[in-house]
């Protein structure tokens, strides 16, 4: 018994609409059942309890100016913001000579500018190792000067912000191309390379930032001739072979997710290895792991206060030597939360940057 | 029978302990369309990977268009580029849209200037009518298209041989012919095609031979129409009986 019928398709219709407004909201979001009330109001009770007292101290009962007897007064009921007025300069340049202090602060600018230009795509591409050339070039002519008519600044007088900004660039953009090398070499058919990549990784993770630095502050120089090493390039090395350490692991995480399809026809195309790594593996695997990337980054930026065991001034280090002033000792914590402002600020964009390249890189890898 | 284009003498490999291609003795003339099938884990697959060298042999010798696969790179690239290869994953790079999938190799591997790649990219994407694709990324075909996209892909070298790896295996039933119309248009031109699959109709419309194997041997091999009428081994009839019972 078989009746022919015709097939008539249905009609799409749009889903049915959501509750909307105000309350409707506040219900789904915040009173959806017991559990959740009651968080709620917990939550709410604990703001009521917390907030009062910090804006009070905060903002209320704060002082403001640079007046070091008023603060004395408020000592307990109110801030004192006064400590960043009077030792503002010097938690941002450090011990860099006072009236030279609109060059570290122009060194500063021109950083910024070659980080910003450096998160923009249309930078990628050959000018942007030009771009960071004349950067750091500019960089340390304003710093170091003793050239165009600028009063010479040993590198041991630098500190504060620049260079904190300096410390985590450099260190991480010659980083970022050797963990690449060496998370490349950990996969490598060659054993050689791949028992040499793996050691480094190894030796350099198994040990602490600061021995780190200790072993750049004291033990390269008895392999220089003559014995004598910036201070700062020391450091610099010491950093840079940290990060590019972790960098790589991060990398190869990356490199192992690549089915192995796409490397057979990139080989199958005749594509060498170079260019099968740099326009096949390589862009697939970086975009990734850029949360991890991410997470390297601003964990190297902050790791950068460690320079202060050898006797480098960055910015916490730079704190610690604007409170040392027996007026000013005692608004420590004022002092500690402008230079945190400064980081988490650094920091949050990072974050941002991080989140905004997800969904940018990710065109064509989701089904759309 | 003109000259071979692709010479397999007493060819040996091992996955480990497994001794995964033995003694295989094969010779394809230019021009010449074959198809291999065979049970699986029976070296179909491992053999046509051995031509452009995404397998290794370990013993006996292996000539593709008078050059011998050894261990010289250079060697290997030009066999490569002779070489044009359709994957059952398609594999092809999701992050690239279709026609720089398409460019990649005739300009990093050809040399050629951006906009000629784009041209003969062009006529690619047209000869397997797609097109009107040329912009999108692979993930927003379907699988049909995505293969005929892999298909231009290989032919944009103007390679001499191409060859399939089960390139239907991994398609909706509703896919497989659209992929199937493309190949046999293909073999209609003149290239050597080297063809694993288990699409017994297209063996029979366009193969010149069948090559069954089974356990790392060529177990037998002849045109279509003695393959399927009369084959010689109880091991082939075996075979035949399961893929063409329903």
């Amino acid at each position: 018994m078989s009746v022919e019928q015709a097939f008539t398709p249905i009609a799409s219709r749009p889903p049915p609409q959501r509750q909307l407004g105000a309350l409707a909201w506040l219900r789904s979001h915040l009173f959806d059942g017991p559990l959740n009330s009651a968080l709620t109001l917990a939550l709410l009770a604990l703001l009521a309890l917390v907030l009062p007292p910090l804006l009070s101290w905060g903002l209320v009962n704060a002082v403001y100016g640079a007046d070091n007897d008023a603060c004395r007064a408020a000592y307990g009921s109110g801030a004192c913001w006064g400590v960043v007025a009077e030792k503002g300069r010097l938690i941002v340049f450090g011990r860099y000579p006072y009236a030279e202090q609109w060059r570290p602060l122009l060194a500063c600018l021109l950083l910024v500018a070659a980080l910003v230009a450096s998160g923009m795509r249309r930078f990628w591409n050959a000018a942007l190792p030009v771009l960071w050339a004349v950067a750091l070039g500019g960089f340390y002519v304003l710093m170091r000067g003793d050239m165009l008519g600028l009063s010479s600044v040993e590198t041991d007088r630098w500190g504060g912000l620049p260079l904190t900004l300096m410390l985590s660039a450099v260190s991480l953009a010659i980083a970022f191309p050797l963990a690449v090398l060496v998370a490349l070499g950990r996969q490598s058919e060659l054993p050689a390379i791949r028992t040499l990549c793996v050691l480094y990784v190894e030796l350099i993770r198994g040990v602490p930032l600061i021995s780190v630095l200790f072993m750049a502050s004291f033990v390269l120089p008895l392999f220089m001739p003559g014995g004598r090493m910036d201070v700062l390039l020391r450091v610099l090395i010491g950093m840079t072979l940290f990060a590019a350490a972790y960098l790589a692991e991060v990398i190869r995480g990356g490199l192992q997710a690549i089915p192995k399809g796409q490397v057979e026809a990139a080989q199958a195309l005749g594509l060498t290895y170079w260019q099968m790594q740099r326009k096949i593996v390589l862009p697939q695997a970086l975009r990734m792991v850029v949360p991890a990337i991410v997470n390297t980054f601003i964990g190297a930026f902050k790791d950068t206060s460690l320079v202060t065991i050898v006797s480098l001034y960055d910015l916490t280090g730079a704190v610690q030597l604007a409170l040392g002033d027996a007026d000013w000792r005692k608004f420590f914590l004022e002092g500690q939360l402008f230079a945190a402002a400064i980081y988490f600020v650094a920091c949050f964009a990072m974050s941002r940057y991080s989140r905004w390249l997800e969904g940018h890189l990710n065109t064509g890898l989701r089904r759309s | 029978m003109t000259e071979s284009i692709i010479e397999f003498k007493r060819v040996n490999k091992w996955y480990g302990d497994f001794h995964v291609l033995r003694d295989i003795d094969l010779q394809v003339a230019s021009g010449e369309r074959i198809v291999i099938c065979g049970p699986s884990g029976s070296g179909k697959s491992t053999l046509i990977r051995c031509i452009n060298r995404l397998e290794e042999h370990q013993d006996g010798q292996l000539f593709v268009g008078g050059i011998e696969l050894k261990d010289d790179v250079k060697a290997i690239e030009a066999i490569r580029r002779q070489v044009g290869m359709v994957f059952q994953q398609f594999n092809l790079f999701p992050h690239l849209t279709v026609l720089e999938n398409l460019t990649l190799a005739p300009m990093w591997v050809g040399r050629l200037a951006k906009k000629d790649a784009e041209e003969r990219a062009m006529r690619q994407l047209e000869r397997v009518r797609i097109a009107e694709q040329a912009g999108k990324y692979p993930l927003q075909l379907s699988g049909g298209q995505q293969q005929r996209v892999a298909i231009a892909r290989a032919l944009c070298l103007t390679p001499k041989i191409m060859l399939f790896d089960e390139p239907t295996s991994a398609l909706d039933p509703e896919m497989i012919n659209e992929v199937l119309d493309v190949m046999i248009e293909l073999a209609g031109q003149g290239i050597t095609m080297l063809c694993v699959t288990h699409e017994m109709g297209f063996a029979k419309s366009v193969a010149d031979r069948v090559i069954f194997m089974d356990q790392g041997q060529i177990v037998e091999q002849n045109t279509p129409a003695e393959f399927f009428n009369n084959p010689r081994t109880d091991r082939t009839r075996d075979f035949l009986s399961k893929i063409l019972a329903h």
